[in-house]
């Protein structure tokens, strides 16, 4: 949509024009610019983006799939529309195989509700690792509680990689289910998700990916990564909150059992047998964040026309100059130095605890994430209790690693 | 915005790096931990209740700064004292902290503590600095833990304040 292009000089990826487009990066914090770099936690939300919200919410706006005027029919087209650029954006083989939810979590908890309850029992066993965000631990343990069912935990070594050879011995005649995040939200390390979905496809076990912290950062295949289900979120794809995707294969969501129940998911009611809808209407019970699946449309269209690929390789930029120069910086450390990492730092500085350094960083208009990022695994694994953590976004530039850097100087120097 | 370096001030950091009455009290008549789950901040606090005098008091945890001089000066302040003359200081502190008590303008026996007074307005840092209060109070009321989430706890203070 021509309304959503971004700023940008071909062939160039010209930051500073990027950086217009989003009007809250020229806020100043206590008269410091704001360096944002909390952009794992959610990213920051580009005008093209606003502006259709906006538009939909000025011109568009309607409930879907009910009447027969002309708002309507407008926002169920545009609602649809959305699920179409969503699916093109991870190379979903059809559309249908997108599933609008409210986020990453939401995600999980369906494929729990609707595959989990219905094909894992009493002594299965769920092979989950270390390195998972509590949204992909919390509701296995709820299922695994009601069922019976045991979660087995794959390893990690010291730089934060999963540890691959333990995880092929975890699987057995019991395993009946995989999840795994595609890229830790705590260490940035990216796992080989292409291998263990395929190891565990041999063994006809099923894989759900949490790709909360990679689909903004890179290009996701679905169909090249053979996972059965893929999950994000829309607010750190510069996309609004309370709205995601669950990516399922069409086979499976039809086998699925649905999750909640309400309107829009069923075909007929009646108080003696109610018939289901077809996918993904079935699990999309009652009226859906439709701006915000607008919005998110909007979101998607903007990172492809910035290019995914351009994304990536300006963030690994910008992740490799912090880390060089966080590496010579005596009294810090850096938590996660995993060979394939997306742009996340995470790191201590000897004797400050990690929320003393967020709020002296934020005294220098610096925004990190502070804290066990809900991965208190992850925390007990490395021995911390907390990390401060910088994200970097595709709009962030070296100028402001150079701003981080001298404010975790500025945190030694209080501390001295 | 208050200006959190200020917050950061020679007397809190001296107690970071020095922290007062820290380690084990083998004779505790009464013991608490505290939690902050939010950031993972931790705190035991024990004391020998000498009748209704606080006879001794230490604390030991892992915490920030502003937790770990606010735990450090508390049991200064409180050794020796009445259990009613603690339980005040509990609640002026909190009070303080949360914005409900101007030191400036109110009377309080908060003495050096009002160091602490700039926490209430940065609301994500208020529970650092009351948890070891929040301790102290289920210590001395025989409430074997706590955490800064108990919804039901007297001394619950929401992020952000009333």
């Amino acid at each position: 949509m021509s309304n959503v292009a971004p700023a940008r000089t071909p062939g160039k990826f010209d930051v500073e024009r990027i950086r217009a487009d989003f009007p809250i990066l020229g806020l100043r914090i206590d008269g410091k610019p704001l360096v944002y770099l909390d952009n794992a936690a959610s990213s920051q939300m580009p005008q093209p983006v606003i502006d259709r919200l906006v538009r939909y919410q000025t011109s568009q706006h309607s409930n879907i799939n009910r009447a027969v005027h002309y708002l309507s029919e407008t926002a169920t087209f545009e609602y649809a529309e959305a699920r179409c650029k969503l699916a093109r954006f991870i190379n979903a083989s059809e559309e249908r195989e997108v599933i609008f939810t409210s986020g990453t979590t939401d995600a999980i908890n369906l494929v729990m509700h609707g595959y989990g309850r219905k094909f894992i029992g009493a002594g299965d066993e769920i092979i989950l690792t270390t390195l998972e965000h509590h949204s992909n631990i919390v509701p296995w343990q709820m299922l695994c509680e009601e069922k019976g069912a045991k979660i087995r935990v794959v390893p990690v070594n010291d730089a934060g990689e999963l540890l691959v050879d333990e995880y092929e011995k975890l699987f057995n005649e019991r395993t009946r289910f995989v999840g795994v995040m595609h890229v830790s939200n705590a260490l940035g390390t990216v796992n080989p998700i292409r291998h263990m979905t395929a190891f565990a496809h041999a063994r006809g076990v099923p894989v759900l990916i949490d790709g909360a912290q990679a689909a903004p950062h890179m290009q996701i295949d679905v169909q090249d990564l053979d996972c059965d289900f893929y999950a994000f979120s829309g607010h750190k794809v510069c996309g609004p909150t309370g709205i995601g995707v669950l990516y399922g294969k069409a086979a499976l969501l039809e086998k699925m059992q649905p999750f909640k129940g309400g309107g829009d998911m069923i075909l007929s009611v009646t108080f003696e047998k109610t018939v289901y809808n077809t996918i993904p209407h079935k699990f999309e019970a009652g009226t859906p964040p439709i701006a915000a699946a607008i919005g998110l449309g909007a979101a998607v269209d903007y990172l492809s026309a910035l290019g995914m690929d351009n994304i990536a390789a300006h963030e690994l930029e910008l992740l490799d100059y912090a880390t060089a120069q966080v590496n010579r910086m005596p009294g810090v450390r850096i938590i996660g130095t995993a060979e394939k990492k997306a742009a996340v730092l995470s790191f201590a500085v000897d004797g400050v605890h990690p929320h003393d350094v967020g709020t002296l960083l934020n005294q220098e208009g610096v925004a990190v994430r502070t804290g066990h990022h809900c991965a208190q695994p992850v925390m007990q694994r490395f021995n911390v209790p907390a990390t401060s953590r910088a994200s970097f976004a595709f709009y962030n530039t070296l100028a402001e690693v150079d701003a981080l850097i001298s404010g975790i100087r500025a945190v030694q120097k209080v501390f001295s | 915005m208050t200006d959190s370096k200020a917050l950061y001030q020679e007397v809190i950091l001296d107690h970071n790096r020095k922290p007062r009455n820290y380690g084990q009290l083998a004779n505790a008549s009464h013991r608490a931990e505290g939690h902050n789950p939010l950031c993972g901040d931790r705190i035991s606090v024990g004391l020998d209740l000498d009748g209704e005098r606080i006879g001794g008091i230490v604390f030991q945890g892992e915490s920030c700064a502003i937790c770990k001089a606010s735990a450090s000066m508390m049991t200064t302040n409180v050794k020796g004292k009445s259990r009613a003359d603690a339980e005040t200081l509990i609640r002026e502190f909190r009070d303080m902290a949360t914005g409900k008590l101007d030191p400036q303008s109110e009377t309080h026996h908060l003495g050096r503590l009002t160091v602490f007074a700039g926490i209430c307005d940065l609301p994500t840092r208020v529970k650092c600095a009351i948890l070891p209060w929040h301790t102290l109070h289920a210590a001395l009321n025989s409430v074997a833990s706590t955490s800064t989430e108990a919804e039901d706890d007297p001394m619950h203070a929401p992020i952000g304040g009333a």
